[in-house]
């Protein structure tokens, strides 16, 4: 069932080419992933504790909720690029 | 209507609609079995993963967990959030263009060997049997609280139903069940927040109402709260107790264990296409986030809702006569998940923080012999309705979306146990040349004894039930999550690495759990506790990321000093990176 019915599909350059585009991305969005949560939610609070937002700091907001609206964000702009790289090295699911 | 029947309705009629779900979504095949047949919109599955993703512990608990420790328990927020986005860019497209059934079938192929595939066995089913405990005691707990039978005579019905969909319809009947479980447990969080959010601030949206101004004070809520918990001894609401390295850890540990945890990693199997495996991930994230957004408002406006309720005239003034408490605090007493003694003998109810040195002259000032009033964390979401005098129709709702919450983890749970049995032990190493009947019928055995089994420890709960956390997602995260990633990210890491990677990960992970709570969780035996942990300030329950650096870094070195992996082997990791060619939609 499985690994038999794998194919790639493309030469080895495009698909080299595809990754190489693909991992520039996905570092991208985890860069973003760690800076919303681990950054402004808990190393970098203190830095940004005199925005205030509603009775509290910008820190705490994105501790509570920011972080999850960003994360949203991030795997939906993700999968809207990455199913146009996917056209665009002709890699794509008919 | 009285309120007994009006619960025994509605838990009724939701209880019905998910056995009409089971006959009509029969499983004839293993790909329906084990895959629904790769045939479910990726919506519909983002919403199955919402449901299949929240436990017991996030309806009931999380809420609770927010409310009296506040800041710090962001990681429970960011960890069961977060894990989403790692599932969406490092694992779910790569893993469904593989297709397989089960996640130890991936480890198995990809790192061409058995060992490595059994390990996997292993450590799916000790993360999902603790993780399934919880469910099923939490099943036993909402059916004796709300329809009054006993905890047995409740977690047997449950069963009864789960039985009946699970292993009738397999992952198929279970995606479409967690659907309608899901519109359940949603309603029944959000409504009573929407209220409260209303009573507390005029604010219609519980996530604005947390940030939006108290009615009774004119301050925003968090303000007020920190106010009011100052003048009882008790730590600032937004402020940080915790160490910034913990609490780094542990979010990080909850995230890759999330995107470890193999009950979730399997609904990405069921989508048709690679590319609708990352927007399934996200739609999850969205159907979570309906919940995880307010769940934070929940927890700030019941921790005031309460404090509001014994001090009726402000914190400083007279606190309520215990004669004349409401009716929901008498209701709960009888569970006794909130208990009073009257220490001063003044016949007020009293909460302050007694273990705060600094307030103990204030509380003598005013007469206060020790905190009166102790409230079970879990109770917050169940009694939300009761607290805000909601009508009885949005209690018994509430009843029916723990149960939903529980009933839904649970399947998915034995879903991923009953898969890892027939596919991966009873196909992959006892019997390969079974047929698909034979293994269909295997799966649906391997169901029943699962249950079976969940029952049993539900019912006589081991002493580790309540370490799920630590342990699940310690596993997860410190064996599972690492491995998979490497999969599909490195071409040269081979079968040695890989299981060195795990075992040794898993172990490291193991030692440190058992130091801290007790070998095997037998009370007394730990050398260390989390207050004052062995590594730093560093908790058990966040010790899954430094496990997962030592399975890197083990998997890595091992597959330097041996031989690489074979030229077939690289070329399946180069196919896996390429969406094209993915098995789709089967025409049974």
């Amino acid at each position: 069932m499985s690994n038999s019915n794998l194919s790639g599909g493309t030469d080895g350059r495009t698909s080299d080419a595809y990754w190489k585009a693909n991992v520039r991305l996905m570092v991208g969005c985890l860069i973003v992933w760690a800076l919303v949560s681990f950054g402004f939610a808990i190393l970098f609070r203190p830095l940004i504790s005199g925005i205030a937002v509603g009775g509290t700091d910008l820190g705490f907001w994105f501790a509570q909720q920011g972080s999850i609206l960003v994360f949203i964000v991030l795997i939906f702009f993700y999968a809207w690029r990455m199913k146009s790289l996917d056209r665009k090295f002709d890699v794509d699911e008919k | 209507m009285d309120q007994y029947y009006l619960n025994l309705l509605v838990v009724g009629a939701t209880f019905a609609l998910y056995i009409g779900i089971a006959f009509w979504a029969r499983a004839g095949s293993t790909t329906e079995f084990y895959a629904a047949n790769r045939g479910i919109h990726p919506i519909t599955n983002g919403m199955a993963t919402g449901a299949d993703w929240m436990s017991a512990a996030s309806f009931i608990s999380m809420a609770g967990l927010i409310a009296f420790n506040g800041y710090d328990a962001s990681a429970y927020l960011m960890g069961w959030t977060g894990g989403y986005v790692l599932l969406a860019l490092l694992l779910a497209p790569y893993l469904r263009k593989f297709g397989s059934f089960t996640v130890p079938e991936f480890i198995g192929d990809r790192f061409y060997s058995k060992t490595a595939r059994l390990i996997g066995v292993l450590c799916l089913i000790v993360a999902s049997v603790t993780y399934v405990i919880g469910q099923m005691t939490g099943v036993g707990v909402a059916f004796s609280r709300f329809l009054e039978v006993s905890n047995t005579t409740g977690l047997l019905i449950g069963a009864a139903v789960v039985f009946f969909y699970a292993v009738l319809g397999g992952m198929k009947g279970v995606t479409y069940t967690q659907v309608a479980q899901y519109i359940v447990l949603i309603s029944a969080f959000t409504i009573p927040a929407i209220f409260i959010s209303l009573q507390l601030t005029g604010t219609f949206l519980p996530p604005l109402g947390l940030f939006s101004e108290f009615r009774d004070t004119g301050q925003p809520i968090l303000a007020t709260l920190n106010t009011v918990l100052g003048d009882l001894g008790f730590a600032s609401y937004t402020g940080q107790q915790d160490t910034d390295l913990n609490l780094f850890l542990f979010t990080l540990t909850l995230m890759i264990g999330t995107a470890g945890l193999p009950h979730v990693i399997i609904r990405f199997f069921t989508v048709p296409k690679v590319s609708d495996a990352r927007y399934s991930a996200g739609w999850a994230l969205v159907f979570i986030a309906l919940l995880y957004l307010t769940a934070p408002a929940v927890g700030a406006m019941a921790r005031l809702n309460i404090i509001d309720t014994v001090y009726p005239n402000g914190v400083g003034e007279q606190a309520l006569a215990y004669d004349e408490r409401p009716e929901w605090i008498r209701n709960w007493e009888l569970t006794n998940l909130i208990q009073f003694e009257d220490k001063n003998g003044d016949g007020n109810i009293q909460i302050y923080n007694d273990a705060n040195p600094d307030f103990e002259s204030r509380a003598q000032e005013l007469g206060w012999n020790g905190n009166e009033l102790e409230v079970n964390n879990d109770i917050l979401v169940l009694a939300n309705p009761e607290i805000a005098g909601l009508p009885g129709w949005v209690i018994a709702l509430v009843a029916a979306g723990g149960l939903a919450a529980a009933l839904s983890t649970a399947a998915g749970l034995l879903l991923a146990i009953s898969g890892a049995v027939s596919h991966d032990l009873v196909k992959g190493a006892i019997n390969p040349n079974i047929s698909e009947k034979g293994e269909l019928m295997a799966a649906r055995i391997a169901m029943a004894a699962a249950i079976a089994v969940a029952t049993y420890l539900g019912l006589n709960p081991p002493g580790f039930a309540a370490q799920t956390v630590a342990l699940a997602f310690g596993i997860a995260a410190a064996s599972i999550f690492p491995v998979l990633m490497m999969g599909v990210f490195s071409k040269t890491i081979n079968n040695r690495g890989a299981v060195a990677g795990m075992l040794v990960g898993l172990v490291v992970t193991l030692v440190y759990i058992f130091l801290h709570k007790g070998w095997f969780f037998i009370p007394d035996t730990n050398t260390f506790t989390d207050a004052d942990p062995l590594f730093l300030s560093v908790k058990s329950t966040s010790f899954g990321a430094i496990g997962a650096i030592f399975n890197f870094v083990t998997a890595i070195l091992v597959s330097r000093a041996t031989a690489s992996p074979p030229q077939r082997i690289q070329e399946m990791v180069e196919s896996l990176r390429v969406p094209r060619g993915a098995t789709g939609a089967s025409a049974h």
